[in-house]
């Protein structure tokens, strides 16, 4: 079980019963007071940490829920996709939110603590890049404008040096925090290696700090979650991205479609196997998975695409046999 | 500014022309008293501004709805922060309970009992103020590989309010040990000569003259707990969650980590929400620093 070959193939096993008493035993007694719900008669807690990119999504899933399961309790934590994963994989959460798939490193360490868990892709997110409004010769960059411009060592400073028919502009760059799944991203999919990149640019945690450089300076160039332009769209121009198949723009269309490459990203929750043998997190699990699209349009991502959504279901099914057997 | 830079050379020039003495003296005492006050205007303008900028901007938010409902992020117009209002008043009521008392007995034992002649306590001594200067986030990994795991407090207000206790103590120790020194000698032998005990004398005079001071430096140390965020976040201070703490082993969220979280979201209403909730931090700062006010007045009256 161990060595499954596929992390979708995680198991239910009884011998983790052990794991999953640590778990109740860790958050009982702080809801007791919990049983005038309407028609649910669910109680306990959920504990969901990890990417805090994912978290609003599973903040309004947790909303939804708690509205028709009152005596539920679930919390939301940010420590971060890797940091999620790290108290996830030592039994001290019950779903972890991931912005990227599980590393081996991190499937070693759940292994090592005999933690089983699920994996469910429950959203699309797409990195915008973003340029002022004043400019108005940047349309459309490709990937190898914007590597060679992010790249390590990058002494582009300048945008006629990103492509000579653009004007003498100076280049004033603005990006993620190296800490942030956004971070890793990008660099994986821009530069080819996660965690390279240039160094000398206006580094933020908060994306609302890049909307403010970039909107604030003429040549400003930066990029961030989907959401963030959507929300600035006054403030933005947003460049369309060309990775060998002509410009695509990004938008709910064409990250849910996959056309707007490399920078759509899949966002992930990990249940932890255990804890779906509680009536109460199998109940959040199922309900998250079905209202997938409501639970995506609310705060703010991209949902899935048809494809994607019968994948899901397919595991949710199975996920239900399993339980019923 | 230009005036400071005049000073400067009233000042630079002063000492290489030894005539002017008489002249020049009243130039710098003018000099000497506008850097005393530019220097205090920097951090009143400071304060000022941001106080102004955080009120105006929270203004449309500033109301029962903030600590009325619980986290939403669906719906902004709905969301308040009183998971985190409560967990920061639990959080650092307790902060105080553990910290405070360890501290002052700490300052008692270095000053009164210990002997500054021996190398250990000495190096206690310079440990302590080193102590002091350790970035917070390293108290937050400790927390969460000692109390939170070795221990097994798990992501609970008790872990969260030690780890804090823990970050501040250096700061209390050292400010209890400033006023336990500022109490004269003459007093103690007064003291002793009347025939107290040692306990007597520190029970009953060097403590209750020392409270001003120790209150002074525990406001400072508390005031540094309750505006931490990142050793909480670490410790697994939440985002969302939709009940209040109900004892030590609840989980909790704290103001700071409320602020960040709303800061950081793409909508424009959480920005107005977050300055809110700055200012009721400050409010909440502003209770807790009138009580120990409060205290250091009442108790320096009895002396």
């Amino acid at each position: 079980m161990n060595t499954s070959p596929s992390l979708r193939r995680a198991k239910v096993s009884l011998a983790l019963s052990a794991a999953a008493i640590l778990a109740a035993s860790a958050c009982g007694g702080t809801d007791a007071g919990s049983g005038q719900s309407d028609g649910s008669t669910l109680s306990g807690s959920i504990r969901v940490d990890g990417s805090s990119t994912v978290a609003p999504l599973s903040t309004a899933a947790a909303q939804l829920f708690q509205q028709q399961n009152p005596g539920v309790n679930v919390t939301v934590g940010t420590s971060g996709t890797g940091g999620g994963f790290e108290k996830f994989c030592n039994g001290e959460t019950d779903i972890s939110d991931a912005s990227r798939p599980i590393k081996d490193e991190e499937k070693a360490a759940c292994e090592k603590k005999g933690i089983t868990y699920e994996e469910f892709q429950i959203a699309n997110d797409g990195l915008s890049v973003v340029v002022n409004k004043d400019n108005d010769f940047a349309e459309c960059l490709t990937v190898e404008q914007l590597k060679k411009i992010w790249e390590p060592g990058s002494k582009v400073n300048n945008w006629n040096q990103v492509d000579p028919e653009f004007p003498d502009q100076r280049l004033e760059l603005f990006g993620a925090g190296t800490d942030s799944g956004t971070f890793d991203y990008f660099t994986e999919a821009v530069n080819g290696e996660e965690g390279a990149s240039r160094t000398d640019y206006s580094p933020s945690e908060d994306d609302n700090v890049t909307v403010q450089g970039v909107s604030g300076s003429k040549g400003g160039l930066g990029y961030f979650g989907l959401s963030y332009y959507e929300e600035n769209q006054d403030k933005l121009k947003v460049l369309k991205i060309d990775d060998g198949d002509g410009c695509v723009e990004p938008t709910k269309q064409t990250v849910q479609d996959g056309t707007y490459k490399p920078l759509s990203r899949p966002l992930f929750i990990y249940p932890k196997a255990s804890s779906l043998e509680k009536p109460e997190v199998e109940a959040f699990v199922e309900f998250y998975v079905e209202n997938n699209a409501e639970i995506a349009e609310k705060s703010l991502f991209v949902p899935l695409n048809a494809e994607q959504e019968a994948e899901l279901k397919k595991d949710l099914e199975r996920l239900r046999e399993q339980h019923t057997s | 500014m230009s005036n400071v830079v005049d000073g400067d050379l009233t000042v630079a020039e002063g000492p290489g022309v030894p005539r002017l003495k008489g002249r020049g003296t009243p130039w710098r005492e003018r000099f000497f008293e506008f850097s005393l006050l530019a220097s205090l205007a920097v951090g009143v303008i400071f304060l000022g501004g941001l106080l102004t900028y955080v009120a105006v901007e929270g203004w449309p938010r500033l109301d029962s709805r903030l600590w009325t409902n619980f986290p939403d992020l669906i719906n902004p117009a709905n969301a308040g922060a009183q998971s985190a209002i409560t967990g920061t008043i639990w959080v650092i009521g307790f902060t105080a309970l553990y910290c405070l008392p360890t501290g002052v007995l700490t300052a008692i034992y270095l000053e009164e009992y210990a002997n500054p002649n021996r190398w250990w306590n000495r190096a206690i001594e310079i440990n302590i103020q080193n102590l002091a200067a350790v970035p917070s986030i390293v108290y937050g990994i400790l927390g969460l590989g000692i109390i939170s795991r070795g221990l097994g407090f798990g992501q609970t207000v008790l872990t969260a309010s030690l780890t804090l206790s823990l970050l501040v103590l250096p700061v209390v120790i050292i400010a209890a040990r400033e006023a336990i020194r500022a109490v004269p000698q003459s007093i103690r032998q007064a003291s002793l000569a009347l025939g107290a005990t040692q306990w007597q004398t520190i029970w009953r005079q060097v403590l209750p003259a020392a409270v001003p001071g120790m209150a002074t430096g525990s406001i400072l140390a508390l005031s540094r707990a309750i505006g931490e965020a990142a050793p909480l976040l670490l410790l697994g201070g939440l985002t969302f969650i939709t009940f209040n703490p109900t004892g030590v082993h609840s989980q909790f969220t704290v103001l700071p980590i409320q602020i960040f979280n709303w800061i950081s979201q793409s909508r424009a209403e959480f920005t107005a929400l977050a300055s809110a909730a700055i200012v009721i931090l400050l409010v909440i700062l502003l209770a807790m620093n009138s009580l120990a006010i409060w205290l250091r007045n009442h108790y320096s009256r009895r002396w």
